[in-house]
């Protein structure tokens, strides 16, 4: 069995910012990846991220993914790769997958930093080899060079749908459209206008009723939704396509936390069910969380949130002065109510104020 | 079909390239590349087929949380091709249901 002081479980840029904020003060901190690459998400992300200097804007992802790795490297952490965490049992033991072997680590603080899993929506058709969520298209596409298709569809217009788009026209692909639901593009206006500068059909009020195709997409059936999400068949239209790519939101994945039978919420604002959490993202009396877990935000808070569990643990754990830690995770806040501002961050804010009202409700406190 | 050129990434470096057996079909690959991601750039999209209806599947999380992609790969079944990266000799086969092979806990 392995014996740790924190075990931070996913090295996403929430888990690495944790190890980094942890090591820094000396807690011996193991990080473990399923992957192969640390980095989580930021490793397919070849795009310059927006927001301040302190948040590392006009850094590509990947740049930021490795800038992690050094800065967790220099602090003393260590970081398994290709590493899973399958469950986590009573007194702290973790059981991991290394090797192929099943081992035992007992810790006497965990990070959950598992980020978040991405959605699918279900119509005739969309099991059919070629249809795949945005990420799997945006993984092969950056890290393994390779087009998962020709004639590309993309379904969702967040964010993800719009900046993968962009960049599968980037790798050579031809993009025949993006069809979203709602009335208006979910992303930012800058993203859905360099599709557009690019003659993309942006689908707004529209949804993909049936992907075509006997062994493989070949086409899809779309069809106008109206604001009720009503759809209207007898105005349906075939889509030329061999691929049709799901960017339509994701969900935390909580299972750990679960597992540890941490109360859980439903917020509809940031993914879905998550653990509650105290205002030092504890959800039980060892057990912290940080990024997409969390509720689902972006890379900026996610490193923010794993800073902020790392001071946490270290300050439990007697390895940083109260006061200092106590002044550190006050301009964390400040920093992180920076970025939740704004049109989508305020509701993401205000979201995270009733999950830490609802902790403080809580009967008991931790267990 | 592979990304050669790429505006920000730029070139694609020197790489080895090694074979594999698909189904009995040879193909090239990149050592150390996913296999899924050797079998896209063969145009392979098929990676098996499901246990009561037969139905197609292939790639769809990439990275290996929803177990969509999973082959026969050197006699084992139930690997996921998105995340086993290619070594040199590799025997893959489309698998159909739980496969014949056996699962990786026979093996470890
Ligand atoms: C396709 C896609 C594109 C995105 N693009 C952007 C973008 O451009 N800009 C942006 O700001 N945000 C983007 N996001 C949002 C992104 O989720 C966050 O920015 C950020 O990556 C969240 O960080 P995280 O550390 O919480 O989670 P992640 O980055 O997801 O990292 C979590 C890590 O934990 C690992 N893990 C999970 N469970 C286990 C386990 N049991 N054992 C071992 N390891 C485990 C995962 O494999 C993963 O590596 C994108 C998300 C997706 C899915």
């Amino acid at each position: 069995m392995i014996n740790i002081e924190l075990l931070v479980i996913g090295g996403g840029p929430a888990g690495l910012s944790a190890g980094i904020a942890a090591g820094k003060c000396g807690v011996k901190t193991i990080v473990v990846d399923e992957n192969p690459l640390p980095g989580g998400q930021l490793f397919k992300q070849i795009h310059k991220f927006f927001g301040s200097k302190e948040h590392k804007a006009g850094t590509r992802g990947y740049k930021i993914g490795e800038q992690l790795l050094n800065e967790v490297d220099q602090d003393g952490v260590e970081v398994y790769l290709n590493t899973r965490v399958w469950g986590i049992f009573d007194n702290n033991i973790v059981g991991i997958l290394k090797d192929g072997k099943t081992q035992k680590v007992k810790a006497q603080k965990i990070i959950l930093a598992t980020g978040a899993s991405e959605n699918a929506i279900a119509f005739k058709g969309s099991t059919l080899p070629g249809i795949m969520t945005a990420g799997a298209a945006q993984t092969f596409i950056n890290v393994h060079r390779v087009l998962p298709g020709k004639k590309i569809l993309m379904i969702g217009t967040g964010n993800v749908g719009l900046i993968t788009s962009y960049q599968l026209m980037q790798a050579g692909a031809e993009v025949v459209g993006v069809v979203e639901a709602s009335q208006n593009v979910g992303g930012y206006d800058v993203h859905a206008n360099k599709l557009r500068r690019a003659g993309i059909p942006i689908y707004l009020g529209h949804t993909v009723i049936e992907a075509k195709g006997d062994i493989e997409v070949d086409g899809a059936i779309i069809a106008p939704v109206d604001e009720k999400f009503k759809v209207d068949k007898s105005k349906s239209f075939l889509i030329d396509c061999d691929t049709i790519c799901f960017a339509v939101g994701l969900t935390p994945r909580i299972e750990l936390a679960q597992m540890v039978n941490a109360p859980i919420i439903y917020m509809s604002t940031l993914g879905g069910y998550l653990p509650i959490h105290d205002n030092r993202l504890k959800i039980t009396e060892d057990i912290f969380i940080a990024g997409d877990i969390s509720g689902v935000e972006e890379a900026s808070t996610a490193m923010e949130e794993g800073s902020l569990a790392g001071v946490a643990v270290a300050m439990e754990l007697g390895k940083l002065d109260k006061n200092k830690g106590v002044k550190e995770i006050e301009e964390i806040y400040k920093r992180l109510a920076k970025l939740r501002s704004g049109q989508f961050g305020s509701k993401r804010a205000s979201a995270k104020e009733e999950i830490i009202k609802k902790q403080m409700e809580m009967k008991g406190g931790f267990k | 079909m592979r990304i050669k050129h790429h505006p920000i990434l730029g070139e694609i470096t020197e790489k080895k390239i090694v074979v594999i057996y698909v189904d009995g079909k040879k193909i090239e690959a990149i050592e150390g590349e996913p296999i899924a991601a050797a079998l896209l750039a063969a145009g392979i999209r098929i990676f098996r087929k499901t246990i009561k209806t037969a139905e197609p599947r292939g790639l769809y999380c990439g990275i290996g949380q929803c177990n969509d992609c999973i082959m026969e790969v050197n006699g084992v079944s139930n690997v996921r091709t998105c995340v086993t990266l290619v070594e040199d000799g590799m025997v893959v086969k489309t698998q159909v249901g739980k496969g014949k092979g056996g699962d990786l806990d026979d093996k470890y």
